[in-house]
């Protein structure tokens, strides 16, 4: 037989499930759908035949945008680098003290 | 040092790192390809897995083993689905996938190519098909790749249900009446070979194992995964009072493990070459699946240019 249209692949969706009330969305894994009521079906389907489920997001694959440090011009650097950001960095209240007494 | 050599020492030292790869790193060409080889592999294997069990939904003998048996069906058409998408994360394209397993092409694990001929069987291959299954897939859980680890993570969590149940379906028979036990015992004596050939020959005989060990394709060499499984299940078996149809089987003390027959792996490799017993109906069964879905597929599509439009 001849292959036709419905041989094509459907789009690529990625899921993400929140699991719990308080925690955030999750990503499970992908699956491949016709459109969004489909991709939502099939995630059920797909990713959620055991344990709670409280929301199901899908997303379309294509529309991801994504940065990657050795790849975008985008630096991030400095979130490793730049250490005033980090509390250890600032003395407290008990090497306050301690200084003091010394 | 060239671009590519200054690409390999990073991706190898990733993976002697014990990092992941993830599918927008660069990686050799080997190591993409014999990834798609074995996830490929791997999806087929669970989705020609529905299909010995398949006929027995019906002829389940009660609602708790038909509903067992339906969920653990499900799992595996899911499980095929959670791997054909790790492949499809390095470039293998799903319909092409698909479509190789349907001609032939592609191979699956040969123990699907057999046939459920009793309901000791459903339990068979659920305890010693799946539990071959879990003993290799536990292993690459620490596979280098992302994608492929992560869904083995989901994959291992799911089916320890699978041969649960399918020990359960065994052990009934086996404490049932005579004829029961002797049903049993005949699941046993056929599966227990296909079971062990799960693991594939012994890595002296195959020509990928190396790298594949030192890039954490495979994680263990196929005889540390198989013997890890006869020292599990062996003793399952003796308790139940069944017996194994190798009577070369006995305890070593000094390797502190079970010695077993040799397999006979020219029969092995006609299997994977021509496949098993059932292969033409099984591939005629999955090809009969994709055309008589053709129209649901043609459905969804249509529906879905219905909905861009009015949107």
């Amino acid at each position: 037989m001849k292959p036709s249209e419905s041989d094509k692949d459907w789009e690529l969706w990625e899921v993400f499930v929140r699991s719990q009330k308080g925690l955030a969305h999750r990503h499970v894994g992908s699956l491949q759908a016709a459109n969004h009521l489909m991709a939502l079906q099939f995630a059920r389907d797909l990713y959620c035949r055991r344990g709670e489920v409280k929301s199901v997001w899908v997303v379309p694959s294509r529309e991801v945008y994504a940065a990657h440090p050795d790849k975008s011009n985008i630096s991030y650097e400095a979130g490793s680098t730049n250490r005033f950001r980090d509390p250890e960095t600032y003395i407290t209240h008990s090497e306050a003290k301690a200084s003091d007494a010394s | 040092m060239s671009v590519d050599h200054a690409e390999l020492v990073h991706f190898e030292g990733t993976i002697n790192q014990g990092l992941s790869i993830e599918p927008d790193d660069w990686m050799p060409g080997r190591y993409r390809q014999s990834l798609v080889r074995m996830i490929s592999q791997h999806a087929h294997s669970e989705i020609m897995g529905m299909y010995p069990e398949a006929n027995w939904i019906s002829q389940a003998p009660s609602l708790r083993r038909k509903i067992a048996l339906l969920a653990k069906i499900q799992d595996e058409a899911a499980h095929g689905l959670y791997l054909y998408s790790a492949a499809e994360t390095l470039g293998a394209q799903r319909s092409k996938n698909e479509s190789e397993l349907r001609n032939g092409r592609a191979k699956y694990s040969n123990l699907m190519d057999n046939a459920a001929t009793s309901w000791a069987d459903v339990g068979a291959i659920a305890w010693l098909g799946d539990g071959a299954g879990i003993v290799n897939q536990v292993s690459l859980q620490d596979n280098s790749y992302g994608p492929y680890a992560r869904a083995l993570q989901r994959i291992c969590q799911e089916e320890s249900f699978h041969q649960r149940q399918g020990y359960e379906i065994i052990a009934v028979l086996a404490k049932g009446s005579a004829a029961q036990k002797e049903m049993a015992q005949s699941a046993i004596d056929r599966w227990w070979i296909p079971s062990l050939m799960m693991f594939g020959p012994p890595d002296s005989l195959s020509s990928h194992s190396e790298q594949s060990l030192r890039w954490r394709i495979k994680c263990e060499p196929n005889e540390v995964l198989r013997q890890r499984f006869v020292d599990d299940l062996v003793p399952q078996i003796v308790d139940l009072g069944l017996n194994l149809p190798d009577e070369t089987i006995k305890w070593n003390d000094t390797r502190q493990s079970y010695d077993y027959g040799e397999i006979d792996w020219q029969h092995f490799k006609d299997l994977v070459s021509k496949g098993g017993f059932q292969r033409a109906e099984r591939l005629e069964a999955r090809t009969n699946a994709w055309y008589e879905g053709a129209w649901v597929r043609e459905a969804a599509l249509a529906r879905n240019n219905q909905l861009r439009k009015a949107s």
